[in-house]
């Protein structure tokens, strides 16, 4: 397990986080603009020195206070993608990829570049300038780069934010490909739910540079108490198309809890995705729904009543099998179907978002 | 009669050898001081800024005035070249030197201290992630990107020091194959009333830093791209 442990006054907000990170997967650091995440992965990184701070990585030690000890940043076995593109102009995009990695010296440098120019599908860019090409491509090289060193931890801040939409939408394939294929752990800065929901396994909610939550993205998207997600408290299932209707245009999507219906994108049957269910999305009846227009109903059981932003309105958490659903509904009508934890219910959603 | 007769050629050739030579140097000098400018915070980078300025406003006769009573032998430096042996530098080849640099240090060092501000933290960060050393990611991030300053930077002390003329009077003298530069020459003629011969000097160095100006316009132009 990777630990990281920071202190450092700031002139707003002090600086106090504790995180374990785990050894793979993507741990985004999710917060408003200010809430210190920027100031989190550098400190890890050592382009900010914490006042205290204990950073361990893959069994090396990075910084230790209490024991005197700091590498410099270029001493870290680590990659760094920054939120606008940081390649180096004067040189073209095959010695910003090998820039990193004469001066790693790791074994299998050559071949971790190879897979991360396979993997960004960038191999036809590699005689252009930075400056031929564009925003999504730049910071594909630049994740590249920052592989071919074979780092022990990947951070990449807001890596998607200097991006417009249509090219976010180009680069996530290619980031979810990272996460699935390569065991370097990541940790992502971002305030965007859609990055987070589509790409997170693990999840820290930042505040004022503190640790809100944290722990599986399933666990603390349904958690209910974080204001940071202003109203997009969500469940985040992760399933496999197992049919697809071509009459009606829909694919099943079954999960540990039951199955889903979602509008065909044309994914093949056996495909793993990745859905978001919003609370605001998700009703809640005692009966098993007849003659209704929503096709998705699921059985379950109320986990928890949570208070919500508005005093007129809660958030139900549901157990379905093993996945956890969150509802948003009005206080009243908790009170008059006396919706109260180990009670069994129907959940019934509106409306599922294939994020990934 | 020749154009140019040989005290003309021969001051042309010191005065690009004394150019040159001060350029190179400059360079040298410049670099370290101009990155220690432009990243550091300590409190002395206002003063020494304010100093390395200093030149640009000083009249030229003040500024040779110091360095001759530096140089001289009641001087600090001229004591110090007196007891290795060198003699005092004043009306010297060496001395003119010392004097070119100390006037032109702005002109070096402002381009690239700026070109160098202009690159940000951002490269050198990177540089840093990328397992590069301060001194590494020097040579090999922040020196080509400061290119387009660093060419400024020889470009304008070449051509500073080809104009200086009061600093080459107070130090240098007026020695023929020593210290005499085309500017003197220039008034030496003039001084004679040899127009005829102060005319082509004149004219000549009148072109020289036109087309001087203009490969500057040119190289600021085309200087922040690196496409080719």
């Amino acid at each position: 397990m990777n630990r990281v442990r920071l202190g450092l006054p700031r002139a707003e907000y002090d600086l106090d986080v504790d995180l374990a990170l785990p050894a793979r997967g993507i741990t985004v650091l999710f917060g408003a603009s200010g809430s210190g995440k920027t100031s989190v992965l550098r400190c890890v990184a050592g382009l900010e020195r914490a006042r205290e701070g204990f950073v361990r990585i893959g069994g090396a030690v990075w910084q230790d206070d209490a024991g005197g000890v700091f590498l410099p940043t270029w001493r870290r076995s680590l990659g760094y993608v920054f939120q606008e593109s940081s390649l180096f102009e004067h040189l073209d995009v095959r010695r910003n990829l090998e820039y990193g990695l004469r001066r790693a010296k790791v074994e299998g440098g050559r071949a971790a570049l190879d897979e991360a120019i396979e993997l960004l599908g960038i191999r036809a860019l590699l005689a252009r300038r930075p400056a031929q090409l564009s925003g999504g491509e730049r910071q594909r090289v630049a994740i590249a780069r920052a592989l071919a060193t074979r780092p022990q931890l990947l951070l990449l801040d807001e890596p998607l934010a200097s991006l417009d939409l249509p090219r976010r939408r180009e680069i996530m394939p290619w980031l979810e490909r990272l996460r699935d294929q390569l065991a370097v752990p990541m940790l992502y800065v971002t305030h965007s739910i859609d990055e987070l929901s589509r790409l997170a396994d693990e999840v820290v909610v930042l505040d004022k540079g503190r640790a809100l939550a944290a722990g599986p993205v399933g666990a603390v998207l349904v958690q209910g108490d974080l204001p940071v997600l202003a109203g997009e408290e969500a469940a985040v299932v992760e399933g496999v198309i197992v049919e697809r209707d071509a009459r009606w245009h829909l694919a099943s999507v079954r999960f540990d809890g039951g199955s889903l219906f979602v509008r065909d994108g044309g994914l093949e049957t056996g495909c793993r995705v990745r859905l978001r269910v919003l609370a605001q999305d998700v009703s809640l009846v005692l009966d098993a729904p007849q003659r209704s227009s929503i096709q998705n109903h699921l059985p379950g059981i109320v986990d928890a009543v949570l208070a919500d932003s508005h005093p007129s309105q809660a958030l139900v958490r549901v157990r379905c099998g093993a996945q956890v659903l969150v509802s948003r509904v009005t206080r009243k009508s908790v009170d008059e179907l006396g919706i109260r934890p180990a009670l069994p219910v129907w959940v019934q959603v509106k409306s599922v978002a294939v994020v990934a | 009669m020749a154009v140019l007769d040989d005290g003309a050629w021969q001051a042309i050739w010191l005065t690009l050898e004394l150019a040159g030579l001060t350029t190179v140097l400059l360079l040298v000098i410049a670099t370290p001081l101009a990155w220690w400018l432009s990243q550091t915070r300590s409190r002395w980078r206002a003063p020494i800024g304010a100093l390395v300025t200093l030149p640009l406003v000083l009249p030229p006769t003040v500024l040779g005035f110091y360095l001759l009573v530096l140089m001289g032998p009641q001087g600090p430096l001229g004591q110090l070249t007196l007891a290795l042996g060198w003699g005092t530098l004043s009306f010297t080849f060496t001395g003119l030197l010392i004097g070119s640099i100390v006037f032109s240090l702005p002109f070096a060092v402002q381009p690239i201290q700026h070109a160098f501000e202009a690159i940000g933290p951002r490269p050198l960060e990177a540089a840093a992630t990328l397992r590069a050393s301060p001194l590494d990611a020097f040579f090999t991030v922040a020196l080509p990107l400061a290119r387009p300053g660093l060419l400024t930077a020889a470009i304008l002390s070449f051509a500073h020091t080809v104009g200086e003329f009061g600093v080459v009077l107070m130090i240098g003298g007026n020695i023929p194959g020593q210290t005499r530069v085309v500017s003197t020459q220039i008034y030496g003629h003039v001084e004679a009333m040899e127009y005829a011969q102060a005319h082509w000097l004149a004219g000549g160095m009148v072109a020289f830093s036109f087309v001087i100006l203009l490969c500057l316009s040119l190289l600021k132009r085309g200087g922040g791209s690196f496409v080719r």
